[in-house]
């Protein structure tokens, strides 16, 4: 999130869209209701279900899965088209002037440089037109055709309201009663927030669905505002802590960036992440990032680190490319991978295409689970009945199950959705033998190491040299390796205007990252969470509820990253001379007295930056403003443009029904063997898509007697006109298939779900709660991503779980 | 004198004897809650955080068990932490079971092994366990790692052995695994946000 939850009850519009947070973030959605009833904020949701959300929603617009970025362009082009947009806004904080390079283009369907042959782009083109001084030129009158703005206007014209009908299947009048409520926060005191989750991201296009959320928030001038801004509801508790800390393929600490292996040179690693300003006057922070890489490396690493070896560098394994985990399940499937360790994590069930993770992990040697919970994982050799027909004989990998504590058998922090870090305390001793994931990552690594101490091996270097200055090597406690990530000075730290003023004296722990050193002097394992655990002591731990100004900025109550800022970009809260554009709702605001930014937020800015000198508010950006215009950084296209999902209902891509390139995402990653594994609409004419119920959490409360007893059983949702066409009836057995498998479940025939009508065929949608499998003691069912394809966002590579096809019967079943 | 269940339960941990509490004639209003504070009065409260979605409301569990060496400390309640400023108190129907996950038939409680091509677990030692992994992956790692790739370049990196991290570990957890993972050279190397 951009904003936090508190914070939800500021705004005047709350869009929800790919996200159900009624059911799914109910305590979270309870800020909703706040903003309704005391600031009479209305509440639109756009959704293929008329979920609990919309049941309150002030007004509810239906869409077919997989179509949000037609939606969500059709609005782009209302608001551009209407001029409802926030002027001031968009020319001073956005790229809008900026001139694009006179050889980028966009033609059916396809942006310059594709290839079809590697579904990937050549992005050379994808960049700006750059002056001599190396800034980037920009045209202010806006009438330049190469400059953002009117590149955009052009690129949404297309996407009419009509075309969004017949993509969509929303009726127009529909449409058109949303985008006029949305249009209203274009208002400089007016503000809108979108809550979305993984009804955006599961797709093929999930980047870019979100992009173009969030290009709509930037022409309203709603982001950096309190009640605005673009607000991921993350799906598990510490999903953004463990993100933070770059526990992915590619990810380092803080969103640094691991290196590919043509990045030999140290030098250029460092210089390609620290870009130099765009325009004039711009702060562009990632110019830091060799302080916040050398201290990561001095946590790590220790006294191991020093100049001399490029601190490290080249004990970090470098990329060949991004092994994420659709990437590691093929290369598993293909005999390429021995041995993988699932720590609370039960891929069998979360990983799309149940059939090729089984056979994936059945040809592993060895597979260790750390959990607290009997996995579906931990057991995907041995037979289930129908629901895991396996042979175990046949299946020769040695399987590990460890026992790890759960929450309430441990200190630690995690950060919530709203970027808070807050600390929990251990209420009870784990159960039987059971051990906290830290004594077991210790417990390997100390016998790993040990082995490499004595026999040698390949490359111990990194081994031998981790800092594992621990009390109890085999047990390192929460608060030291919270004080370790937060980070400390190992030499006095200095005013960089002033060597004779210590900042931060050798041996204690840092206020935060403006004190990081790139000379060895500082250690913090991930510098977005430097401060964290300062001198003044554990601050994630701070428990003070107070919210002085009454706008829920409660800045004592834990920690928040970055800093403690509560709202992202909160510098575009305020007009360009400093002024919050809504003085009753101020996050910050320029005293010109003490020639500082101050307010009831910590400013997401440099907090002694005179307006009038002109920085921009979004300083983690070369360009000092936000971008419309992707530039080279997504790998389907500057601009989102919709395309089908890979199993679509339609044979052809509205947009573009001549290029059969550009039906679905050109930019795709689909592996060998997988693209027969979609199925056509000829067999599974029905659009399926997945959700959670509000009374499960994924697959871990079937474990749960209470979350049993109140949805004990699979089942799965149809609209009224398809069950009348298949004869099913609520509580009626029926076996839904895909072309990659199928389960059977007890049908809920329902209003909820409604059929479109596209290109003059009816479309229906099949709606598949996710929380079954065949551990637990809720009754066993299907795991749902039997049925989902093995294709994930171009981007991030998250699967497509959100739209894809299926045919139902109905069957008769003997109990 | 009127007092909510909450504040019931201050003035009686503040030191004050809840029987002669109720002799005096300070109750709270209602006879159910009386009980149940009784019951909490007893209790050890622990502030924690709901593990499932990313609202993070605060909980308060509640333990009895002095803290005495032998005596294991029993979990009797979770409840909202009403100071909690997103989730005041209120838990949603996943939050409101969680005594039932600490509580699960489905917790693991000691290490197990299953064997190539067996049909069943067994139980094995923490030690044999680490032993054994350590093994493994010692032996895949040094018959595996690629050191350079075939251009030449420094890559020092390890394919075959992969790693998927937790959703709902701690931030302590997460950030020692990822050490551990990449001095290993691991870029297999997940977390449940990919999905
Ligand atoms: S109680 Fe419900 S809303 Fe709160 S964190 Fe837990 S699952 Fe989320």
């Amino acid at each position: 999130m951009t904003n936090h939850w508190v914070d939800i009850k500021n705004a005047d519009l709350v869009l929800i869209m790919g996200g159900n947070a009624a059911e799914a973030h109910p305590c979270g959605f309870k800020w909703v209701t706040e903003a309704k009833a005391h600031r009479k904020a209305r509440l639109v949701v756009v959704d293929p279900r008329f979920t609990r959300s919309a049941a309150v929603a002030d007004y509810y617009a239906p869409i077919r899965a997989g179509s949000d970025i037609a939606f969500l362009a059709g609005l782009i082009n209302y608001l551009l088209s209407h001029d409802r947009i926030h002027h001031e806004y968009v020319r001073n904080y956005t790229d809008f002037s900026f001139l694009v390079k006179t050889d980028f283009a966009f033609e059916d369907g396809l942006y310059s440089g594709y290839d079809a042959e590697t579904h990937k782009y050549d992005r050379s083109t994808w960049g700006y037109q750059l002056g001599e001084d190396g800034y980037v030129v920009t045209d202010p009158t806006l009438q330049d055709p190469r400059c953002v703005y009117q590149l955009m206007k052009a690129h949404y014209a297309r996407y009419t309201p009509e075309m969004v009908e017949g993509i969509c299947g929303t009726p127009r009048d529909a449409f058109l009663k949303v985008c006029e409520m949305i249009a209203e926060t274009s208002a400089p005191d007016r503000a809108m927030t979108i809550m979305y989750a993984l009804g955006w991201t599961q797709h093929s296009q999930g980047s870019q669905i979100i992009r173009t959320g969030a290009m709509v928030q930037l022409l309203l001038g709603n982001i950096g505002k309190p009640g605005g801004g673009m607000n991921a509801l993350r799906g598990h508790s510490n999903i953004q802590g463990l993100t933070d800390l770059g526990l992915l393929s590619n990810l380092l600490p803080g969103y640094m960036t691991l290196p590919g292996e043509k990045e030999q040179d140290f030098t250029a690693y460092l210089e390609k992440r620290s870009p130099k300003p765009l325009r004039p006057g711009q702060m562009s922070y990632w110019q830091n990032y060799p302080k916040f890489f050398v201290s990561t490396m001095k946590a790590w690493f220790g006294d191991a680190a020093t100049a001399d070896n490029d601190w490290g560098y080249h004990w970090l394994p470098k990329l060949d490319k991004t092994h994420d985990i659709l990437q590691v399940f093929e290369d598993m499937n293909a005999g390429r991978m021995n041995g993988y360790i699932c720590q609370g994590f039960n891929p069998l069930a979360s990983a799309p295409c149940k059939i090729k993770v089984s056979g994936a992990l059945s040809k592993l040697k060895y597979l260790v689970v750390i959990d607290p919970l009997a996995t579906e994982t931990s057991e995907f050799w041995q037979n289930h009945g129908e629901y895991n027909a396996v042979d175990p004989t046949r299946i020769a990998t040695e399987v590990f199950r460890l026992p790890s504590t759960c929450f309430a058998e441990e200190d630690g922090s995690l950060v919530n959705s709203g970027r808070w870090l807050q600390w929990h305390w251990k209420a009870a001793n784990p159960p039987g033998e059971a051990r906290n994931d830290q004594e077991i990552i210790a417990g390997i690594f100390l016998k790993l190491r040990e082995l490499y101490r004595t026999d040698g091996g390949a490359f111990p270097d990194p081994i031998l040299n981790l800092a594992w200055r621990y009390k109890q090597p085999h047990s390192p406690a929460p608060d030291e390796l919270a004080r370790e990530f937060s980070g400390r000075a190992l030499a006095d730290v200095t005013d960089p205007k002033d060597a004779t003023k210590v900042l931060v004296k050798k041996g204690e722990q840092l206020n935060g990252f403006a004190e990081l050193r790139d000379d060895g002097s500082t250690a913090c394992g991930c510098w977005i969470f430097a401060g964290a655990w300062s001198e003044k002591g554990n601050l994630m731990a701070r428990r003070d509820n107070s919210d002085p100004y009454g706008i829920g900025q409660t800045l004592d109550w834990a920690f928040a990253w970055p800093a403690n800022r509560r709202v992202l970009y909160n510098r575009a809260s305020c007009d360009p001379a400093g002024k919050p554009y809504d003085p009753s709702r101020m996050l910050v605001a320029w005293d010109g007295l003490s020639g500082r930014w101050s307010g009831s937020d910590i400013p997401d800015f440099k907090a002694d930056s005179n307006p009038a000198d002109g920085m921009g508010p979004f300083i983690m950006n070369p360009e000092g403003v936000a971008r419309f215009f992707a530039r080279d950084m997504m790998a389907d296209g500057p601009f989102p443009e919709h395309y089908e999902p890979l199993e679509s209902p339609l044979a052809k891509n509205p947009m573009h029904p001549d290029n059969p390139l550009a039906r679905s995402n050109p930019a795709a990653r689909v592996f060998e063997g997988d693209r027969e594994n979609f199925g056509k609409p000829d067999r599974f004419p029905y659009v399926a898509t997945t959700y959670r119920l509000t009374e499960h959490f994924h697959y871990w409360t079937k474990h749960c007697r209470s979350n049993a007893v109140v949805q004990p059983e699979q089942f799965v949702e149809i609209g009224e006109a398809l069950g009348a066409e298949l004869g099913i009836r609520s509580g009626d057995p029926v076996r839904v298939r895909s072309q990659r498998g199928f389960i059977v479940a007890v049908a809920v025939v329902t209003k909820r779900l409604r059929s479109f009508v596209l290109d003059g065929q009816p479309v229906h949608t099949v709606g598949i709660p996710i929380h079954w499998g065949f551990t637990g003691v809720a009754r066993n069912g299907y795991l749902a991503n039997t049925l989902t394809p093995f294709v994930g966002d171009a981007n991030t590579q998250t699967p497509e779980f959100k739209s894809f096809l299926v045919n139902v019967e109905k069957i008769q079943r003997v109990v | 004198m009127t007092l909510s269940r909450r504040q019931f339960f201050k003035v009686c941990a503040a030191g004050a004897g809840t029987t002669s509490l109720a002799l005096l004639g300070f109750s709270p209003d209602q006879a159910l809650a009386e009980v149940r504070a009784f019951k909490l009065a007893r209790a050890t409260e622990t502030r924690n955080t709901c593990p499932y979605c990313s609202v993070g409301c605060g909980v308060l569990i509640y333990t009895l068990g002095d803290g005495s060496k032998n005596v294991r400390s029993e979990v009797i309640h979770v409840e909202g932490d009403p100071d909690h400023p997103v989730n005041r108190g209120t838990l949603c129907p996943k939050g409101a079971g969680l005594k039932d996950f600490i509580q699960s038939e489905g917790r693991l409680l000691y290490p197990e092994y299953r064997a190539p091509n067996s049909r069943e677990w067994q139980r094995i030692s923490w030690d044999e366990a680490f032993t054994r992994i350590a093994q493994l992956m010692k032996e895949d790692r040094d018959a595996n790692f690629i050191a350079t790739n075939e251009a030449g370049q420094t890559v020092n990196r390890w394919l075959t052995t992969g790693m998927l991290a937790a959703s709902a570990s701690s931030n302590e957890t997460g950030y020692l695994t990822h050490k551990f993972a990449r001095s290993l050279g691991m870029l297999a190397f997940d977390n449940q946000a990919r999905v």
